[in-house]
Parts: structure tokens; sequence; C-alpha cells
């Protein structure tokens, strides 16, 4: 049996406090080794942009990692659908319009996806993470290796945590 | 030359309002408009404020020179390979390589001209193609990329895989899409391999192709509209650029040329070391960001614009041929006078998106970028100056270091710094054509948005504001009370009188 292709997608800017949240994850999860019958792609940028969907192409499976100011109370785990309208600003664009530019890309339904919010709090030029931020992380990354250890959609679905 | 400066400051603030639009939508950083109503709402006084990212100019004190060219790509989302190569440029002249090798200029040039590709084709397709293709008036749930990809996919499409293969041409000379390490001062760390290069052409004849239809989208776009295109935040100015040493469009090195607003020179072939004896920065009191003019002419006179619409026509021709026959026609559109008109840095930035992937292409052929020959060092200095065209204008990094090799000072002056006078002209023009009264609509201010994303600003050059980024619009009457407000959030969702 194949193994199921999962890419991850973070992103962020490590000079700017806890947005930095996305790479870090990235970092430490990159290092860690596949479980048996996962294949793992890890992707980094400073922003999420339409081209992401490309990444998206020949997988299975989709996780999406950023900073959020709203999740509560380390990290919110959610199913991210196509956008049908997208956030006015495209200051870096929701996960959702990434997979909406799949389908105009390729003509076809984006592989399930799922986005992964981590608890941010300060943004400020030059700061490292902060004290909670470093805590949501590790909670996270705790529970990025359950995700991977039962990588699908079925299984994910049933471990969506949060509004 | 007769600037427009009637609007800058009113005679006098009694019986006026304030319209205020803050922050900017879809452009990096923040910005906000303001505008001031007279008694009988007419548009009185317009100023965009910009929270101009100082800040990384003290965060990079300190730090060691050889760490710049990675820390400073952290200042823009959007651009950072741009920061990357002014700052390893200016870095070039500290450690004293005067010329760097055949391959580690090509190398750089490859990954500045994926930059520009990939750069402008968001901007054109994601950023702006929304309003061009739908109307400025159009209801926001269609007039963004989501609705593009609706109505308009194989423009969606393409824009999507112009912008992807300029990642990978980043990728490929530069090491990673994001924190590369590609330019060192001296040269470049990595070589392109035979079998990378290959992978690159494969496609490089579908982009030029691709850009081409870009270039076409454009034109029909403002010859269908002739009137609106030509006239809207349309006004005159004097234009800066590199050009290179035959006169050329060259993006990555030159020297500096400024024209005047009938398109006569003003400077020519004048080296960048030395800037500040060109070019100098007012302060006033209303705004953090200053204001750059050419020193010659003063503050009055000498502002300018930079970017798309000033190189494509500071330039004798560009170097490729497709690329310059767009450049011809565009020059005899303007009937031997340079173009003004705001909305169309959209088609020289188009034509400037062909002539990158022209010559990505040329580039791809040329069997220097395959050598192993990538740094130079020389008699080191202590103080150096960079400048390259990023996708938005003219670009200056300027660091001075101390005994210890770390930066003493740095100075940046990004494109949004340049054409902060360019940009409140533009706003000024549309805010007296559209703003008259007092009633604020959605339609209204996606106008003023539409000028100011004609010139695609960073802002702040800030990255990366977690999606935070609503439209909000205040009026406020002579005596400081809000009497009306208007708050676009994330989702698309307005709110009046928001808390």
């Amino acid at each position: 049996m194949p193994p199921t292709r999962l890419v991850v997608l973070a992103w962020g800017n490590e000079s700017r406090g806890d947005d930095g949240l996305g790479p870090a994850f990235l970092a430490r999860a990159e290092a860690l080794p596949d479980p048996a019958g996962v294949a793992s792609t890890f992707v980094a940028d400073f922003q999420l942009q339409p081209e992401h969907a490309v990444d998206l192409d020949g997988r299975d499976l989709v996780l999406f990692v950023d900073a959020s100011r709203t999740a509560e109370p380390s990290y919110v785990f959610r199913r991210v659908e196509p956008a049908r309208t997208a956030t006015f600003t495209t200051h870096g664009v929701a996960p959702g319009v990434v997979l909406g530019a799949f389908e105009a890309t390729f003509g076809r339904a984006p592989p399930p996806a799922f986005e992964l919010a981590i608890r941010a709090e300060r943004f400020d030029l030059g700061e490292p993470l902060g004290e909670r931020a470093r805590m949501c992380l590790e909670e996270a990354l705790a529970f990025f290796a359950a995700l991977r250890g039962n990588a699908s959609a079925v299984a994910w679905q049933g471990m969506v945590r949060g509004p | 030359m007769a600037m427009q400066v009637d609007l800058e400051t009113a005679p006098t603030q009694t019986g006026m309002r304030r319209v205020a639009i803050d922050p900017v939508s879809r452009v990096e950083g923040h910005g906000k408009v303001t505008i001031l109503l007279d008694a009988d709402d007419r548009v009185h006084q317009v100023r965009l404020h910009i929270v101009e990212f100082r800040g990384f100019e003290k965060f990079v004190q300190g730090r060691p020179f050889w760490e710049l060219p990675v820390m400073v790509q952290r200042l823009c989302g959007i651009c950072p390979v741009s920061h990357h190569l002014a700052a390893a440029k200016a870095l070039d002249i500290i450690v004293g390589a005067t010329r760097l090798t055949p391959t580690a200029e090509k190398i750089r040039r490859l990954m500045h001209y994926g930059q520009i590709l990939q750069s402008h084709a968001l901007h054109f397709f994601h950023l702006a193609s929304p309003d061009l293709l739908f109307g400025f008036d159009s209801p926001m749930e269609k007039r963004n990329i989501v609705g593009v990809a609706a109505e308009y996919p194989d423009i969606a499409r393409k824009g999507v895989l112009l912008r992807k293969y300029g990642q990978e041409v980043i990728r490929v000379t530069a090491g990673k899409r994001i924190h590369g390490t590609g330019a060192i001062p001296g040269g470049v760390n990595k070589r392109v391999t035979t079998e990378e290069r290959d992978v690159l052409l494969a496609d490089a004849y579908k982009m030029i192709g691709w850009s081409r239809e870009a270039v076409e989208l454009v034109k029909r776009l403002h010859f269908a509209n002739v009137g609106l295109y030509n006239s809207f935040g349309a006004f005159r100015s004097n234009m800066l650029s590199l050009v290179a040493a035959d006169g050329s469009l060259d993006l990555y090195h030159g020297d500096l040329r400024a024209r005047d607003d009938a398109g006569r020179v003003i400077f020519d072939h004048a080296s960048y070391e030395h800037y500040w004896d060109l070019i100098t920065e007012e302060v006033k009191p209303w705004s953090y960001m200053k204001f750059p003019y050419l020193r010659a002419l003063g503050p009055e006179d000498g502002w300018y614009k930079v970017g798309p619409l000033a190189r494509v026509q500071n330039c004798d021709q560009i170097p490729t041929p497709f690329a310059d026959a767009e450049r011809r026609e565009f020059v005899d559109f303007g009937g031997g006078q340079p173009i003004h008109a705001t909305l169309a840095y959209h088609w020289a930035r188009m034509i400037e998106m062909l002539f990158a992937a022209e010559e990505i292409k040329e580039l791809l052929h040329d069997d220097d970028l395959l050598g192993d020959d990538l740094v130079v060092t020389g008699a080191s200095r202590r103080r150096g100056v960079g400048v390259i065209e990023a996708p938005r204008g003219t670009l200056i990094h300027h660091y001075r270091l101390n005994a210890n090799d770390q930066v003493m000072r740095a100075n940046l002056i990004v494109s949004t710094t340049h054409n902060n006078q360019a940009l409140n002209h533009a706003i000024r023009q549309v805010a007296k054509r559209y703003l008259d009264g007092r009633t604020l609509t959605e339609g209204l201010l996606n106008h003023i948005e539409v000028a100011i994303r004609a010139f695609d600003p960073c802002l702040s050059c800030a990255t990366h504001a977690l999606g935070q980024m609503p439209l909000e619009v205040e009026l406020v009457d002579a005596a400081g009370a809000r009497v009306d407000a208007l708050r676009r959030d994330g989702d698309g969702g307005i709110a009046r009188n928001p808390e």
C-alpha cells in the first residue's frame, strides 16, 4: 500500500515575535521521522499565497500551520474547504483561498485539508517567541505527532478541536 | 515644472471634516488616508499616512555584516529577494568585490528576474486584476482572486503558475524559496547545475508566451476604457530609475537617470555610490515617512516617481525583442509625451514581466551560468551602497561598519518612500474627482485603493500581518467628533460605526 503523501505548509516571519510560530513548528516537525505509511513534505514561506496551490498537487492530505491571535487555549485544529469568497486583504491569503486556487489551476478538487492554528500574542520586531507561544508550540507539536500517526482525512476529522 | 501642491496643506482647518481610511487594504503594511472636507463637503486636503518601517535599520545595528543578506529578507514578504540582493550589492563594495565573476553576476541576475516575474505576477493577477476585470465599483465578494478564479479561471491559473515559476527560479539560485543564502558578499555560494538549468528551461518559453498574453490583456483593458485609464489618478512628475551603460532597461545594475515630466533628462549615468548628492529627503510634520526629492530641483519641484512606469519610459530600449516591441508601442501611445497615467503602471509592469521572462530564458541559455568561479574579494571598506530596481521601484541599501565588522549605521530607502509624494498626488486626484460629499461607500473607497495599488506599494515593508487588515473609514467633524464610520473586516463584512 503506498504511503499517505502529507504536505505541511507553515508560514510567518521569525523576526516578528510569535509570528514565527509557523516556521518554528516546521523546523521541529521536519526533524521528526515519518511514521510507517506516511511520506511528509514540508513547505515554509513568509506568507501563504495562491501559488502554494501547486504544492498541494500529488498529495493525499494537507496541513496548514500558522500563528493565530484567536486560537484558544493553545491551538485550534479544523477542516478547511475551498473558499468561495476571499478575505479582503491579500496581505497573505487564507488557506481556503489556496484550495480555491488549486481548483482553478488544476480543474479538480484539492486534497483534504486541515488547519492547525497556534495561539500567538506578541508580534514586535526582533522579539523571540513569547513564553506562552513556546508552550503552545510544544502542545501543537505533540498534537501533530498524533496527527501524523493517524494520517487520513477520516481520522483527522475526528480529531477536530475548536471552532 | 508646475507640481501640484495645492491640496497638501489646507489654508485653514476651520469648518472641515476628516475622512480617514485606515488601513489601506491589499497592500503590504499599513496606511491611512485622511481627507479634510470643507464646510461645503468639497475635498480640501488629502494626505496618505504611512508608518515607515525604520525600525529595521535599528534592528540590524550591531549585527555582523555577513548576516545582512539573509536578515533583510524579513523586511518584505512579497519581494525578499530584492532586499537580499540590494544588501549583497552593498556588501560587495565592503569586501572589495568591485566586479563579480560572470557566473556570480548571472546567477544573481537570474535570481532577480525570477523575483521580478513572480512579484509582478502577484501584483497584476492577484491584487490588481480583480479591480480591472470587474470594475472598481463591483461587489467586494467578486473583486478578489477567488472571483477571478471563478469567472476567468485561465487568467487565475496562469497567474498562479507564473508565480510558481518565478519561485522555482529563486529556489534554484538562492537555495531555498525563503531565507535563501544564494547571494553573499562578493558573489554567490551556490552554483546552478545543468539539471536545474534544464528543468527551468523546459518551461521558460511557456512563461514568455503567457507574459505576452498578459501584456495583451492589460492593453485590452486600457484601450477598452481609455478615457478612464488615461485620467484616473493622473499627475505629472519627474521619473527616476537605474539604466544600463547603453541606456537599456536593466533592473539589476546600472547608473541613475532622472527625467522631468516632459521626458527631458535631468541627470544621466550618475553613479549611485554617492546617492545623497543627487537625492535627499524632506521631513514633513504630518508624516512618519520622508519625502525624497532630487536635490538639484528642491522639494517643491524635485519629487519623482519610481517603478515600472518610470523605468519603461526612462530607458532608451529594452534588450529583449518582445518586451522592446511592447515598450515602443507603449511610448507611441504617449504621442511624444511621457505617459503619467497612474493606471498605466499596470501596462508598464506587464511589459517588465515579459522582459523578465525573456531575460530568464537568455540567462538559462548562457553557459556562464553553470560555472564554478563564484566569489571574489578585494580591499575592504567600511561603507557600501547597493541599489537595485526592485519590483516596485528603486531600492537603496546603505551600510557603515565599525572596526569589528558590525553594522554601525544602516539607511534603507525603499520604493514606497521614493513614491511617497507621487502616491499622495495620485490619491488627491482621485479624491478630488470621486470623494465630494459626506457619503462614504465601498465603491468610493476602492477608487482610492485602486490608485494606491497601481504603485503596488509595500507601505511599511512589514510582513505577514496575520490577515488582520480591516479597512476602516471614519468621518470626523471639525470638532474632532466622529460623525460616520465604515469598517470592512477581513471576511468582507461591513460594519457601520464600529466600536
